[in-house]
């Protein structure tokens, strides 16, 4: 055995003390730095406080999906339905209050039981129904977006009690509570992924399906739990978007699942599973975060910026696929 | 009572029948050669055994308790490890993960249980270690082994947990001669310790080597199950090529 042939394994780099073994994709870091440089050199106003402030208020709904799909990209699944789960959940949300005059609690409630619920389906659909999961989250995204225009009759639910138009508008000690759920939910969600069990079969199942059932994981449950997660996930962000415009709107995250996957996979998640990160994954949201801010700030067709979104995700899976051909980077 | 008892065990896929009826037990420390064509159906059955198939028919007996119905984690806690010929890994986690995998070690936090990394690779080191397997560090990816290094983390796999009996599918197949000839001698040892073996292999020169008794499946039963002492490798041939096709268990010839 030459000894060159493996090289012995270090100390562990600082990112992987600090983020764990998923250590996220360090050149996404550059992008996101290269990208703030660009946009602030064109546009004045692009580093002020109040953009700034936009910039991560946006990404807020965007993070909060991407942190969903991670878990679901790195089983080796997908989830197209996650953008019209967020018009679906704010839709019931709005309802719960509006029609039925229920208190503010029940309002948050029934977003994100309305988004887990959905995702349960899918995870129902793609386990116990054999269907593929490409295939069965892209009817939800049928479904989901149409339930909601019928349960709205087309048209904005408005009057959400301030409680919760304080969960989209607030800004305790200035920071944007969306802001605040994002980061909540992120350092959760990364404990969730790297630490615990449930994250870490997440990835096994994405890794090796057949090994992770030999070796005594329920892959089924778990794939179940994952959808559910990001359903769930998928309503806590219809609830913020809700929030924000102070209404239940059917349209709402329309093209959402776009850029919560584009975000996730430029993050360093692996499209093909087995790794995730979720520091990666906020990355990734902040650039299309910063990206989208900046196309507007340009004065940017809104129309470009869906070429662009689309283009930068096929650049990314396309990275992807060199670096894998070139075999295990870390 | 043996430690494992299979009667009339059966299993299909759609038309074709991969199992029809394997009846055989194992004692607790023996070392039992499992031997036949490809498509005999060894691997199924083993799999049947270890929970990731489930039979449509007959009996797996453990320790006196039924298999059937169990889930592979129930069954390797009830003490069952098997080292699959495609070795089940987790190619893009490290060897420790792997080790553990399925029963990681966890502490709790404020009540949530997260996972013992550092205890999971003081562990792993030293498993490997006794096992004299030539893996540099147990925080290397799994991928990145040599194919010889990946088996050694598969049997640290099924050692770590004192089971009662491993299941070897092919252990040998990848191997090189020195390599064999650990694995062997890791047979032996296993055995001498109460540990019941099947080893599933083509390789007669190793069955012969190691194990007490010999079982022939074909098409999907048992057609002989002798000890290896009263049995020769020309019989054992016969039966796997079909040259005695009359089913029946038990003495042969």
């Amino acid at each position: 055995m030459s000894a060159a042939l493996f090289p012995p394994v270090g100390p562990r780099s600082w990112r992987e003390r600090v983020f764990g073994a998923a250590a996220f994709r360090f050149e996404s870091l550059l992008v996101l730095a290269a990208l703030i440089a660009v946009m602030a050199f064109l546009s004045p106003v692009f580093l002020s406080v109040s953009n700034s402030l936009n910039i991560v208020l946006s990404t807020s709904v965007i993070g909060v999906l991407a942190i969903g799909m991670t878990f679901v990209i790195c089983s080796a699944g997908i989830d197209l339905s996650v953008g019209s789960i967020v018009g679906f959940s704010g839709v019931v949300g709005a309802l719960a209050t509006a029609n039925f005059d229920l208190p503010w609690p029940a309002c948050i409630l029934a977003c994100l039981a309305a988004g887990a619920l959905a995702g349960w389906v899918n995870g129902f659909l793609v386990t116990k129904g054999g269907i593929p999961p490409f295939i069965a989250t892209l009817g939800m995204l049928g479904v989901a977006r149409g339930v909601a225009l019928v349960l709205s009759n087309g048209v904005s639910i408005y009057g959400l009690p301030p409680e919760v138009v304080y969960l989209g508008q607030g800004r305790p000690f200035g920071v944007p509570t969306p802001v605040i759920v994002l980061l909540v939910t992120a350092v959760v969600a990364h404990v969730l992924l790297i630490h615990t069990r449930f994250g870490v079969y997440a990835q096994v199942i994405g890794d090796n399906e057949t090994a992770a059932r030999a070796m005594g994981v329920r892959v089924e449950r778990h794939k179940t739990l994952l959808y559910t997660l990001s359903g769930l996930l998928s309503g806590l962000a219809g609830l913020l978007f809700a929030a924000r415009i102070n209404s239940g709107e059917p349209t709402a995250g329309l093209n959402y699942e776009l850029t919560a996957i584009t975000a996730t996979i430029i993050g360093g998640t692996n499209l093909f599973g087995g790794r995730g990160s979720i520091v990666g994954t906020i990355i990734g949201a902040l650039i299309m975060g910063v990206l989208q801010n900046g196309l507007n700030l340009l004065a940017v067709q809104p129309f470009y910026q869906q070429i662009a979104i689309g283009a930068v995700l096929i650049l990314a899976v396309w990275l992807d696929r060199i670096n894998s051909v070139e075999g295990w980077r870390r | 009572m043996s430690l494992l008892e299979l009667r009339d065990v059966r299993k299909s896929f759609g038309a074709i029948e991969a199992l029809r009826g394997a009846t055989f037990s194992v004692e607790a420390g023996a070392v039992v050669g499992l031997v036949g064509d490809n498509g005999a159906g060894k691997s199924t059955l083993m799999k049947t055994i270890t929970g990731v198939y489930r039979p449509d028919g007959g009996e797996i007996l453990f320790d006196g308790a039924s298999l059937v119905g169990r889930d592979p984690g129930e069954i390797r806690k009830a003490g069952i490890e098997m080292i699959y010929q495609d070795l089940a890994l987790a190619r893009m986690r490290d060897v420790a993960s792997n080790i553990f995998l399925g029963r990681e070690l966890t502490r709790n936090l404020f009540g949530v249980k997260l996972i013992d990394a550092k205890r999971m690779r003081i562990e792993a080191e030293a498993m490997i270690a006794k096992l004299g397997a030539r893996v540099k560090s147990v925080t290397q990816l799994t991928g990145q082994l040599s194919g010889g290094q990946q088996q050694s983390v598969a049997i640290a796999r099924a050692l770590t947990f004192n089971p009662k009996l491993v299941i070897m599918d092919e252990p040998t197949a990848a191997l090189a001669v020195r390599e064999v000839e650990h694995v062997l001698e890791l047979i032996r040892t296993l055995s001498g310790q109460g540990i019941a073996v099947i080893l599933i292999s083509h390789r007669l020169t190793d069955v012969f080597a190691v194990c007490g008794r010999i079982v022939v499946l074909r098409q999907g039963a048992v057609i002989a199950d002798d000890p290896t002492a009263q049995t020769t490798m020309n019989a054992v041939v016969a039966h796997i090529v079909g040259a005695t096709d009359v089913p029946h268990q038990g003495a042969s010839r």
